[in-house]
């Protein structure tokens, strides 16, 4: 398991991506170089439209990047996989899915249908963010802090290796953000993932993850990659220590001065 | 989430509203043809067409109801099943809904009238040409409606099937075209209405029964109570049909509607 640590899950050598197929066209991101490494949560921020979100699609394998080379696992990424799950920024739910329909779905779109036994799994997994009692509701009968775990217990049906998620708590008021962050960080250490977590918020980077990749405005390029030194688990009180301070203080030095 | 709760009265004049409008209207129509004694012959009163009405017999009724509902129902229930696999189509190839985009359009644009007399020549007198009749009329909002739907997908639902690499059909089956339903509902709304005014026109060209031929008949022969009674009648079916719609939509697919729905 220790050797295994240092191995990189997922790896980004020198990735770029431009949209445009001009070749004078302005890159969306460049120069992207991250090994994440396995069972880490690296986190990251930056300011809107500099590239994050291009960043996670291709890791994802829903884009291949112009330039350089993605891959997990020593494999190069050409579509996507299997051990990677998704969540989406607005929880992304089927309307007219029940909350267990719903949770079932990437089997059932997948295969074209599901086994008692993966019904067993949808219910514990429904247990583990507290909507057991929700099963047969239809999701806009949902809060949107229950839509968006039962967008997180989705993507986590198929026991991925590694977690993508794209600023999946947005779209929720602070209290309940704040909430989402530490039944996050309950479920990772439950069942440990590689993570790769899109976020605007600082604190919430700091709160979380291992390390923190900040990036430039656009071209996103990577300006600081933050070792996150504070011991977990982190709790509530957490943000009370000088530590966490002085790193949000650092991470938003680096993206209002990105000069200095 | 009123921040005054309506009173009673003035809760059951929304919920009435439409029903005490259409008695204010006939009582006026009313009075307008008794207090300035407007012949028969030009404008019925609405108690003239209500003995009208009942002067014919109910089965005559049924019979024509029946026709005008036949060849309606049958060209609706056609179109659908031409225009939904169609609008799949459509969405799935770039080619085949550029090439036959300009073709629908031509066929909405056509009046329906004008084509009609031609179909009759060359399919004959039968339900048949009725049908089809119906069919070019019913069959456009039907298709735009369900493409419609189904290019508005979000694309985070797309990208949601992509992330799974599900075969594309079941792309199509279990995300679009659910996505879709509202904006079909709402074109079988718009399609079913017109079903009735396609089998009527129809009629109105070659036919020996049905509700449209019953008032061209009775127009024809001054009968012009017995007309209009057979106006409201085929304007209560319109209205029956359009709720059924919405009745089905409700019942198979409740999620599919609107929080607050407004009719
Ligand atoms: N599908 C696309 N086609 C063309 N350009 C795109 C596309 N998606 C993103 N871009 C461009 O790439 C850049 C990066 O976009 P991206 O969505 O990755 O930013 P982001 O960091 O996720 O922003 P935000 O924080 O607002 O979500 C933007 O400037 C955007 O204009
Ligand atoms: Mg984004």
């Amino acid at each position: 398991m220790s050797s295994n640590n240092s191995k990189a899950y997922v790896s980004m050598k020198s990735v770029g991506h431009r949209y445009d197929p001009l070749p004078d066209a302005p890159m969306a991101v460049q120069n992207i170089d991250l090994d994440i490494h396995r069972h880490e949560f690296v986190a990251v921020v930056g300011p809107s439209g500099c590239g994050k979100s291009t960043l996670l699609r291709m890791v994802s394998g829903l884009l291949i990047p112009s330039h350089g080379e993605v891959s997990v696992f020593n494999l190069p990424v050409t579509e996507p996989r299997d051990d990677v799950g998704i969540v989406f920024q607005k929880a992304n739910l089927l309307p007219w899915l029940t909350v267990q329909q719903n949770i079932l779905f990437p089997l059932k779109h997948k295969y074209g249908n599901y086994s008692k036994k993966d019904e067993q799994r949808a219910d514990e997994l429904l247990k583990m963010v507290g909507l057991e009692q929700f099963s047969n509701k239809m999701p806009d009968q949902l809060s949107g802090g229950m839509q968006q775990r039962l967008g997180i217990a989705r993507a986590l049906l198929l026991n991925p290796d590694i977690l993508l998620m794209d600023e999946p708590f947005s779209a929720l008021d602070a209290l309940t953000r704040e909430q989402m962050g530490f039944e996050l960080l309950k479920i990772w250490e439950a069942a440990p993932k590689t993570v790769l977590f899109i976020t605007h918020s600082i604190s919430e980077a700091v709160l979380l993850s291992d390390r923190i990749l900040v990036m430039s405005e656009r071209p996103g390029t990577v300006l600081d990659l933050i070792e996150v030194d504070i011991p977990r688990p982190r709790t509530s009180d957490t943000i009370n220590e000088a530590r966490f301070t002085q790193l949000t203080n650092l991470i938003r030095g680096h993206i209002y001065e990105p000069q200095a | 989430m009123n921040p005054k709760p309506k009173s009673w009265l003035k809760q059951q004049c929304y919920r009435f509203a439409s029903v005490i409008f259409f008695i204010c209207f006939i009582v006026i129509w009313e009075l307008i043809c008794r207090l300035a004694e407007v012949p028969n012959y030009i404008l019925p009163s609405p108690s003239s067409i209500v003995s009208a009405f009942f002067s014919v017999e109910f089965s005559r009724w049924m019979t024509h109801l029946g026709a005008t509902l036949r060849v309606a129902l049958i060209g609706f229930a056609l179109s659908i099943l031409i225009a939904i696999p169609l609008a799949i189509c459509m969405v799935r190839s770039e080619l085949l809904s550029r090439t036959l985009y300009p073709v629908l359009v031509v066929i909405q644009s056509t009046p329906v009238v004008a084509v009609a007399p031609l179909i009759i020549v060359i399919l004959g007198t039968d339900d048949p040409s009725r049908i089809l009749i119906t069919c070019l009329i019913t069959f456009f909002p039907i298709v735009v409606s369900a493409t419609t739907g189904m290019l508005e997908t979000p694309e985070e639902m797309i990208e949601l099937s992509k992330s799974l690499r599900a075969p594309q059909y079941r792309e199509t089956w279990q995300i679009r075209i659910p996505y879709a339903i509202p904006h079909i509902f709402t074109g079988l709304r718009v399609s079913i209405t017109l079903a009735i005014i396609g089998a009527v026109v129809a009629e109105f060209v070659a036919a020996e029964e049905g509700l449209g031929y019953f008032i061209q008949f009775s127009t024809s022969y001054f009968k012009i109570p017995q007309a209009f009674a057979g106006l409201f009648f085929l304007a209560g079916i319109s209205l029956l049909l359009f709720k059924s719609i919405h009745w089905i939509q409700a019942w198979l697919f409740p999620w599919s509607l609107p929080k607050k729905s407004k009719y």
